[in-house]
């Protein structure tokens, strides 16, 4: 592991390091989601080049491996921006403008759900529900759920470079 | 040394309750005062959040909402011994929004010190488990059939049932799944009580594998909720280690292991095979039934999957004995329900009543009307499958065959208000849209169906021949109803389908001028 940047890029795969928590999890019971989710805190998506390894070490094809990868909503492929804002675009949160909310992000980040900013800052996902309903609208940033989100507030949170 | 609580709920975290913690501690120091700061769960009076308690004479005063700027103001007029505070709110406990519930499976929540085992068990915890320890598996099943408790997820079958053909089934291994998936909008019970009061879960889980004959349990936490999920492993470990869990459950010489889970994002996962696929590492697409989890489940072995609450409410009633809670209730809905109330609302938050309740005593008592001044025009209740409902059936009582008699569901106990700036023409496309998105795909009907249905209203809300397209969307809802494999194609409809019924005037639109057409 050559560090974030170098994973961002593209350039590095560390195997060895998929090795290892592939073999350190494989011992759990239905143990692929708890490697993809190890990957996922290790380097913040998982590559591509990770899914042989992972086949090999727990004895599956790697078409199932690619099925449950690409399944759901969580597993990246590609890494995220610097930030993740993860705006709740359900009910509760409709109910309390979050649809305009939506709209403002879309507008000030110059970007739409689902993309990153050209300078790789923010990554703006939709999620659905963040148990936070009664304080709607409710986004996750960087992990930290807010509540009662208003744009300025998100922005603020993700104006740095880095985290 | 004076107690103060600061709700460590990621809902009071989301509107600044750490740095109320971090501002009492600094305050507290600089002053002088012996202040012990615990960091509970969530009493469920959102709008409240931070509220922050301070116990005096056994008693605890509350102060909220609470910005960490209050905090010198607070210290000021001597919060700790007294309520000259404009932010007072005197005895909690006395409030009516508290004083008027029926606190079962919340008893403790917001209360105790959800990190600490030996203040679970000061508050009654662990009592249930064991008198459990005492019977034989058949007796606890049938304790549990007597109560009337019924699955809280959202399909509320008998879950004394449930558990009996599990106990009935043989195999070498059995397994407890807890689904805690919690993906419904306007729903945060499960995240309140793995965050609030974790060891309740434990307990209830521990319970029943007592009476199955099961020694392994998974939690499954949904990823949406990584601070409830770093709360329940937590209290696993606490657990183990004080030995609630393991191979010598409380001495008894009997076994239980537990394991938490993380999902990824997928809300078909709260479906329960979908669950146990995804808990197997696979795809979360459903599996066909028969043959039932509770024959073949996990790993092909028999499994109790149980909601959340329908978890957390066992120790309650083997702690207290069938006949209390099923005291409570109406018909045959039996015992409470964590009603909660979300969305366009004054007073938001989490509601334990017995069944029975109307609408208009939960949206305009509890719920005090919306947020937003504007008068209530609908509300969704059970989900984001649930019924759009204007206040001409706010008479329903909250119960489950009161609700299906009219075509809706009480769901998971969601109630999301809207005011009158909602159109339901969008609300009811939002239905096909979100199906779209969280489809597992396995069926065509709702795979397609949904599809389809988003497609076909967005000519309806464009004006495009609205007649024939509404129609057609109908008849789409009836071969999803009847075609899909599992509720979320099945259910689909039913947001859609009482949109229509009973708001037709926002299906009633103008035609727009359209290229496309």
């Amino acid at each position: 592991m050559d560090g974030p940047a170098a994973a961002a890029s593209g350039a590095a795969f560390d195997a060895g390091a998929v090795i290892e928590i592939a073999e350190r999890l494989q011992g759990l019971e239905g143990p692929l989601l708890p490697i993809l989710h190890a990957l996922m805190d290790r380097f913040g998506h998982v590559d591509e080049r990770a899914i042989p390894v992972i086949a090999e070490v727990l004895n599956l094809s790697r078409a199932e491996v690619h099925g449950v990868v690409s399944f759901y909503h969580d597993f990246r492929r590609m890494p995220a921006g610097r930030h993740v804002v993860r705006q709740c675009r359900a009910e509760a949160c409709q109910a309390m403008g979050g649809e305009a909310l939506a709209a403002d992000l879309e507008r000030q980040l110059g970007v739409s759900f689902g993309g990153t900013t050209a300078d790789g800052r923010v990554t703006l996902e939709a999620v659905y529900c963040l148990g936070n309903c009664a304080l709607s609208p409710a986004a996750l940033v960087d992990g930290e759920l807010v509540g009662r989100a208003d744009a300025d507030g998100i922005l603020a949170r993700v104006a740095g470079g880095a985290r | 040394m004076i107690r103060v609580f600061v709700p460590g709920d990621a809902a009071a975290l989301s509107v600044g309750a750490d740095a109320v913690a971090a501002a009492i501690r600094e305050v507290a120091t600089a002053l002088g005062h012996a202040v012990e700061l615990v960091r509970n769960g969530s009493r469920g009076l959102f709008w409240l959040e931070p509220l922050v308690e301070v116990e005096r004479g056994g008693q605890r005063f509350g102060f909220g909402p609470v910005r960490a700027a209050d905090v010198a103001s607070l210290f000021a007029a001597d919060f700790l011994s007294a309520d000259r505070h404009p932010l007072a709110l005197g005895a909690v406990e006395s409030l009516p929004w508290l004083a008027r519930q029926q606190r079962l499976t919340f008893a403790r929540c917001g209360i105790v010190d959800p990190a600490s085992l030996a203040d679970y068990e000061a508050h009654g915890g662990l009592a249930g488990l064991r008198r459990a320890l005492a019977m034989a598996p058949a007796d606890i099943v049938r304790e549990v059939t007597e109560s009337g408790l019924r699955g809280r997820g959202g399909a509320g079958f008998p879950t004394g049932i449930k558990w009996k053909t599990v106990l009935q089934a043989e195999g070498p291994r059995k397994y407890i799944v807890c689904n805690a998936d919690e993906g419904d909008s306007g729903t945060y019970a499960d995240r309140m009580l793995l965050e609030g009061d974790p060891f309740l879960l434990i307990e209830g889980m521990v319970v029943a594998g007592l009476a199955v004959g099961a020694e392994k349990g998974f939690v499954y936490v949904r990823s949406e909720y990584p601070h409830a999920f770093r709360r329940t492993e937590a209290a696993i470990a606490s657990a183990r280690a004080a030995g609630l869990l393991g191979a010598d459950v409380l001495g008894s010489g009997r076994r239980f292991e537990l394991e938490a889970r993380l999902g990824a994002g997928a809300y078909i996962c709260g479906e329960e095979t979908s669950l146990l696929e995804s808990l197997e590492g696979r795809r979360g697409q459903i599996r066909f039934k028969p043959p039932l989890p509770a024959i073949q489940g996990l790993f092909g072995r028999p499994t109790v999957v149980n909601n959340l609450v329908t978890l957390a409410t066992v120790p309650t009633i083997l702690a207290n004995g069938a006949a209390a809670y099923r005291d409570f209730g109406s018909g045959r809905s039996r015992g409470t329900m964590p009603i909660q109330l979300a969305g366009n609302v004054r007073h938001g938050g989490l509601v334990e009543r017995a069944f029975g309740l109307t609408l208009a005593e939960i949206v305009e008592e509890f719920g005090g009307g919306t947020a937003s001044g504007r008068p209530v025009r609908a509300v969704q209740v059970g989900g984001p499958l649930g019924a759009y409902w204007p206040t001409s059936l706010f008479d329903t009582p909250f119960d489950y065959e009161a609700f299906a008699a009219r075509g809706g569901m009480v769901g998971h106990g969601g109630v999301v208000v809207f005011d009158d700036t909602v159109d339901l023409a969008r609300q009811a496309r939002f239905a096909f849209h979100f199906c779209a998105v969280e489809s597992c795909g396995k069926c065509t009907p709702c795979r397609i169906g949904a599809v389809r249905g988003a497609e076909t209203l967005d000519k309806v809300i464009r004006g495009a021949d609205p007649d024939a397209n509404i129609a057609l969307v109908r008849d789409l809802c009836e071969v999803m109803r009847d075609g899909s494999l599992c509720a979320l194609g099945g259910l689909t409809p039913m947001p859609v389908i009482s949109a229509l019924d009973h708001f037709p005037e926002d299906f009633d639109r103008p035609a727009q001028a359209c290229a496309a057409d």
